[in-house]
């Protein structure tokens, strides 16, 4: 079932540009595939990890600064640049990982909202080496595929080869002690395993994917400014996996598709994005907070029990009038 | 000159910073929840305070304390409660709640900063020796220390305040001798608000108040009461006086690199004890 899904949603994304009308929709298609990677790496520390992460978009940020600096002022290749920032991203990963992982829970979720914010400050203030609120440009010589359908093969290759490392990693005996640290810490120490180190592995991987998305990200925009990291980017991160389902596969990339689209959609009509996206999130929070599938799956179940319970009551009620 | 105007100015957004926190820390204490509206709570504050000025300075911030306290009670009983014991879900909702209340502030007063003059009674400046103290600092200063006193004192020395110790300490024990926890849960969390929302109201007057402004200050209250301990009045206290000294001498001397400035009391106190200066082991 799981296998037939995932092989049908691998052809329709293949053939995907050639279906939608043009340019446009396949840039909609390109975002929902790079925000689908950044909501991956979040849903690796939240889902895998239970570890909620409110700063994740300062990676994507660092990163597309990164590969934008490394491009634009220093005139390094672009695929060069890419693994650096790699390099780069895993080592930011590596130094706040030290810090917010001191602590749990709210503690670190509160922490990293500050790494997010401070990662955020240093790009708006240090104008000599990000320009600031006005953000860099790159020149589309830049980019590591110059067609827009290029592009869309790029970030739907590297979605792909990461979703399917993540499928080896959750299998994996790394994979299962992360889900056993999230469940059960102190049994897991109990047992002898090194859970700080176990979390730390994850929060570099994670750094990681998010570097990686922020080296997509930089492609289709070509264009990076502080706006990209901010809280609400980070948040977006959280809602596409929380709306997707916490913890799966594909959940995160569903989320992402439905943010991106609920965003585009929205941004044609009005100026109140916020004001939508604190609505989605509280929509989320009290009615589906399981995600959007299985909250639909309830619904319809409820529905389904509510719709026979009511026909077997009105049954009963004329059987016991015929006594 | 230079380290004196310095540490003035430190202690002066020391006394904002303090105000914001407070309330954070006092929430957070008691409910364990991340009240993450805090920041935009205290932007909402500053805007009604910029437009309640013609009543006079100090009924506007009074305004503005009680409107966000009104705010502040409604979020805690139609939300937070709702999702008591899943603190993930209670921060969500209340990150979804700050993104629009900060966008409503947005469509609601424009996008331009808005001032404030401070009121006649504290413009100017003291003079020592040769030195100019600006008045309207001064009684920031005081005024965040009678906040922080009154708030020791109601902690410490009132019905109220045991209460809440008793709640804090075995909620379960609490309920069970007859506290109204739910009760003082929605007057804690209004108290907390109404702090956040006076802080942004005294803060109008030298921080003036813009869009964005509630992102600028929700890491720096975050980061106050991870340093201070969560829950932790007095850690709240030396927490701001770090963070404001950091900051402000980072601004003036290291303008591209004032945030990078603000991970290291973060790094030193985390590595040292990872509960915060004063916070509780437990917590």
């Amino acid at each position: 079932m799981t296998k037939a899904f995932t092989l049908v949603a691998l052809a329709i994304a293949l053939v995907l540009p050639a279906i939608l009308p043009g340019e446009f929709y396949t840039g909609i298609a390109t975002q929902v595939l790079v925000f689908g990677l950044f909501a991956t790496s979040v849903n690796i520390l939240a889902g895998l990890g239970g570890m909620v992460s409110l700063g994740h978009a300062g990676f994507l940020g660092a990163a597309a600064y990164c590969y934008a600096i490394l491009v634009a002022t220093y005139g390094v290749g672009s695929i060069a640049a890419a693994f650096l920032t790699l390099l780069f991203g895993a080592g930011i990963a590596a130094l706040f990982g030290l810090v917010a992982l001191r602590t749990r829970g709210l503690s670190f979720l509160m922490i990293t909202l500050a790494l997010g914010q401070i990662v955020w400050g240093v790009a708006f203030r240090y104008t000599s080496l990000t320009n600031g609120d006005n953000g860099i440009n790159l020149p589309a010589e830049a980019l590591l595929a110059s067609t827009p359908t290029a592009r869309y093969y790029l970030c739907l290759a590297v979605l792909v080869i990461v979703l399917a490392c993540l499928f080896v990693f959750m299998a994996s005996p790394l994979g299962v002690s992360l889900k056993g640290v999230r469940d059960q810490p102190r049994r897991m120490s109990t047992l002898g395993y090194n859970t700080w180190a176990i979390r730390y592995v994850a929060y570099i991987i994670s750094g990681v994917v998010a570097a990686l998305a922020g080296i997509l990200y930089v492609q289709i925009f070509q264009f990076i400014s502080p706006h990209a990291m901010s809280l609400t980017a980070s948040s977006e991160g959280v809602l596409m996996v929380i709306s997707g389902g916490i913890g799966t596969l594909f959940g995160p990339v569903l989320g992402a598709g439905i943010v991106v689209l609920l965003k585009n959609v929205a941004s044609a009509y009005t100026d109140r994005w916020p004001t939508l996206l604190g609505l989605i999130f509280l929509f989320i929070i009290l009615v589906m907070p399981d995600g959007l599938l299985p909250g639909l799956r309830r619904m319809v179940r409820r529905a389904i029990t509510a719709f026979s319970s009511y026909r077997g009551r009105s049954y009963s009620n004329t059987s016991q009038e015929a006594h | 000159m230079f380290w004196i105007t310095g540490f003035f100015n430190s202690f002066a957004f020391a006394a904002i910073l303090f105000v914001l926190a407070a309330g954070f820390s006092l929430i957070f204490g008691l409910m364990r929840v991340a009240n993450l509206t805090h920041g935009a709570v205290f932007m909402l504050g500053g805007y009604i305070a910029t437009s309640a000025m013609q009543f006079g300075f100090f009924t506007a911030v009074l305004i503005a304390a009680i409107a966000c306290a009104a705010l502040g009670g409604v979020i805690q009983h139609l939300l937070v409660r709702r999702l008591a014991g899943k603190e993930l879900a209670q921060v969500l909702a209340t990150l979804g709640m700050s993104f629009i209340i900060a966008d409503q502030c947005l469509l609601l007063w424009g996008g331009d900063p808005i001032g404030v003059s401070a009121p006649h009674l504290l413009q100017g400046a003291t003079r020592i020796g040769s030195f100019a103290f600006p008045i309207y600092r001064l009684f920031l200063i005081g005024a965040a220390a009678a906040i922080a006193v009154g708030l020791w004192l109601m902690v410490e020395r009132t019905t109220l305040g045991a209460r809440i110790r008793a709640a804090v300490d075995d909620r379960e024990m609490a309920r069970a001798v007859g506290i109204p926890v739910t009760w003082l849960f929605t007057t804690v969390f209004c108290l907390g608000s109404a702090l956040a929302g006076a802080g942004g109201a005294i803060a109008a007057p030298i921080m003036s108040v813009y869009p964005g402004l509630d992102i600028e200050m929700l890491p720096l209250a975050l980061l106050v009461v991870i340093l201070g301990g969560i829950g932790s009045l007095p850690g709240s206290l030396i927490g701001s006086i770090v963070i404001g000294i950091i900051y402000t001498f980072g601004q003036m001397l290291l303008p591209d690199l004032s945030y990078v400035i603000l991970f290291l009391p973060m790094v030193v106190v985390l590595a040292v004890r990872p509960e915060g200066l004063l916070g509780r082991v437990s917590a």
